[in-house]
């Protein structure tokens, strides 16, 4: 096979594809979409194959123009970074086949002041590369321009819905993202002032439990827990998830968040654990965020009283558990770490469905408000049994992704002898049943005086299998948790250090 | 005191002033400027730590982070002021920001 073409470098397609793809789809804006759905198509394919690659035994690795370290810039992913592309890949593909259909309807036709629906192409393109590009990233500076990047994207498309209160959310999320930045640069430059690296992997080496390390470390994680929305720092989350247009939201709260936390974790189990400065201290008051986070936002959950803020707050009570890997691990990956990996790429597929979803129901029903929901003929039955599978991996039921994300962090609760945080996942996870079931008990109450409307025609096939796509987001949410033990080899792929 | 400390300190100086306006103001320009001086404050910061003594020159690195940093901070400004615009437009209120 000598003279076979070389196999491309899948993770610097994932980052090249979507950036020339913005840069195109803003240029030719009658074809943004067609472009922006192929580049989405090319990123999700080079994703998979990368995930398939590492799974194979080797983490992935490459020297930016062949500078190596510590010249250059590393791009490195190991099992939970090529996961994570992989998840990034596949919402991003389910969520822009949903919005080839439906950006066109949601978006007000453009005027003077409003966004057009091509918009959308560029900037969710310029996140997908700022995503990839955060996940390849093994270098601190680098890391910084993603975040930013991806921040950036994220306004503008939290501003795209073009409501009033869309604009108010995108401006209190940009002002609170610039903040959060410039704290973790902060971080970032008191480690380099100190130490003279910013290569993550060589950093780990030099690093020591002294005052500048700790305020450094501090800071970041201070810059990294407001961009993540973490309990008592959500308060940008709700408004802006819930104002979104529902392609926006599904994925500002399925993949955006969890950029932030990935990289709490990467520094926390790379840099942070290994040279002492995470104390226990440090990560229970992490945890106890956490759980404030997870009861705070499953409360708001069952108490919301439209369909799309109750997704919102669900997302805050997501990111809680996420946290908890901190305390109940310590400083080494264990079994908590590997729960919260598998939580977070559960709640990707499960939380992007639902957010289609609710577009799904405010189209058909024309509101979102959760004590007027019936089982009414205008919504598709696919639509009801996606939201129901989406809330059984939301809630941890089995045999979801979501359960078995749940069940390795309670396990690992349980062996520690942590009563404090099997309690709080146990109440959680009540809470978090109780808001999903408000809304699915809806849809067992016919109403018996809805009016048969006049038969609308029927949808073309090209619009029956869009509807369709939440429907297989939630199944992979689902078949996550039938296939666990794969993924869960795959993490352990170079995460021994 | 060495000048790059007294350049570090008024950085830091900068950085808290900011923080501290950012969080108390109401007027959605004033927040915008002050977390563009709170990026400005952490630049100044981040020169201040690229000198290396009177005699040797300084770090580079440093500062090709301080210009990037900038490019960062002048496109994020574009965007809030572009948004601030909107929200006036649309009739939103700062104080609801």
């Amino acid at each position: 096979m000598s003279d076979a073409l070389p196999a491309p470098d899948w993770a610097v397609l994932t980052v090249l594809l979507p950036l020339l793809g913005a840069a195109l789809a803003f240029v030719a804006e009658r074809q943004a979409d067609r472009i922006g759905f192929a580049a989405t198509t090319g990123v999700a394919l080079s994703s998979v194959m990368l995930l398939l690659q590492v799974a194979g035994g080797a983490p992935y690795q490459q020297s930016i123009g062949g500078w190596a370290v510590p010249l250059g810039i590393a791009l490195k992913a190991d099992g939970l970074a090529a996961l994570m592309l992989a998840m990034t890949g596949l919402v991003g593909l389910g969520v822009a086949a949903q919005a080839l259909r439906t950006m066109a309807s949601e978006l007000p036709p453009a005027r003077q002041g409003t966004a057009a629906p091509w918009a959308f192409w560029p900037l969710w393109l310029l996140l997908l590369g700022g995503l990839n590009a955060l996940y390849l990233s093994a270098d601190q500076f680098n890391l910084y321009v993603t975040l930013e990047i991806v921040s950036l994207a994220a306004v503008g498309l939290t501003a795209l819905s073009g409501k009033p209160e869309a604009f108010t959310a995108a401006m209190r999320y940009l002002l609170v993202g610039f903040l959060a930045s410039l704290l973790y640069l902060l971080g970032v430059a008191l480690l380099y002032a100190r130490y003279g690296v910013l290569d993550i992997g060589t950093a780990q080496s030099l690093l020591r439990p002294e005052p500048v390390a700790q305020l450094a470390m501090t800071v970041m994680l201070a810059g990294l827990a407001l961009k993540s929305a973490l309990f008592p720092l959500h308060f940008w989350l709700p408004p802006a998830h819930g104002n979104a247009a529902a392609s926006a939201s599904a994925l500002l709260s399925a993949l955006v968040v969890k950029a932030s936390v990935y990289l709490v974790l990467r520094l926390w189990f790379d840099l942070f654990g290994p040279t002492g400065l995470a104390t226990e201290a440090a990560g229970l008051l992490l945890g106890l965020l956490g759980a404030g986070a997870i009861l705070w936002g499953s409360l708001q959950a069952v108490l919301a009283e439209r369909l799309k803020l109750l997704v919102a707050y669900s997302t805050v009570a997501q990111v809680g558990y996420l946290f908890l890997a901190l305390p109940l691990d310590g400083t080494e990956r264990g079994l908590a770490w590997q729960g919260v990996a598998m939580l977070a790429l559960a709640h990707a597929f499960a939380k992007s469905a639902m957010f289609l979803c609710c577009q799904i129901v405010q189209d058909r029903l024309g509101h979102d408000r959760i004590r007027a929901l019936t089982s009414s003929a205008k919504l598709p039955r696919s639509t009801q049994l996606t939201l129901a599978l989406a809330a059984i991996s939301l809630i941890g039921l089995p045999p979801s992704g979501g359960f078995v994300g749940k069940w390795l962090l309670l396990q690992a609760s349980l062996e520690g002898g942590f009563t404090l945080w099997t309690a709080v996942i146990m109440a959680g996870t009540l809470l978090s049943a109780t808001a999903m079931f408000r809304v699915l008990v809806r849809f067992f109450a016919a109403q018996p005086d809805d009016p048969v409307e006049a038969e609308a025609p029927p949808p073309g096939i090209t619009a029956r299998l869009i509807d369709l796509v939440p429907f297989a987001l939630a199944a992979v949410a689902i078949l996550l948790g039938l296939v666990a033990t794969w993924p869960l080899m795959v993490l352990q792929v170079g995460a021994g250090g | 005191m060495t000048a790059a400390l007294w350049h570090a300190l008024v950085g830091a100086g900068l950085f808290s002033l900011s923080l501290y306006h950012l969080i108390v103001a109401q007027d959605l320009l004033r927040r915008i400027i002050a977390v563009n001086l709170l990026g400005t404050g952490l630049f100044v910061i981040l020169v201040a730590l690229g000198y290396r003594g009177p005699d040797a020159p300084p770090d580079p690195v440093p500062h090709a982070l301080v210009l990037t940093g900038i490019v960062v901070a002048v496109s994020a400004t574009g965007l809030a002021l572009a948004l601030a615009r909107r929200v006036h437009a649309s009739g939103g209120r700062s104080e609801d920001v």
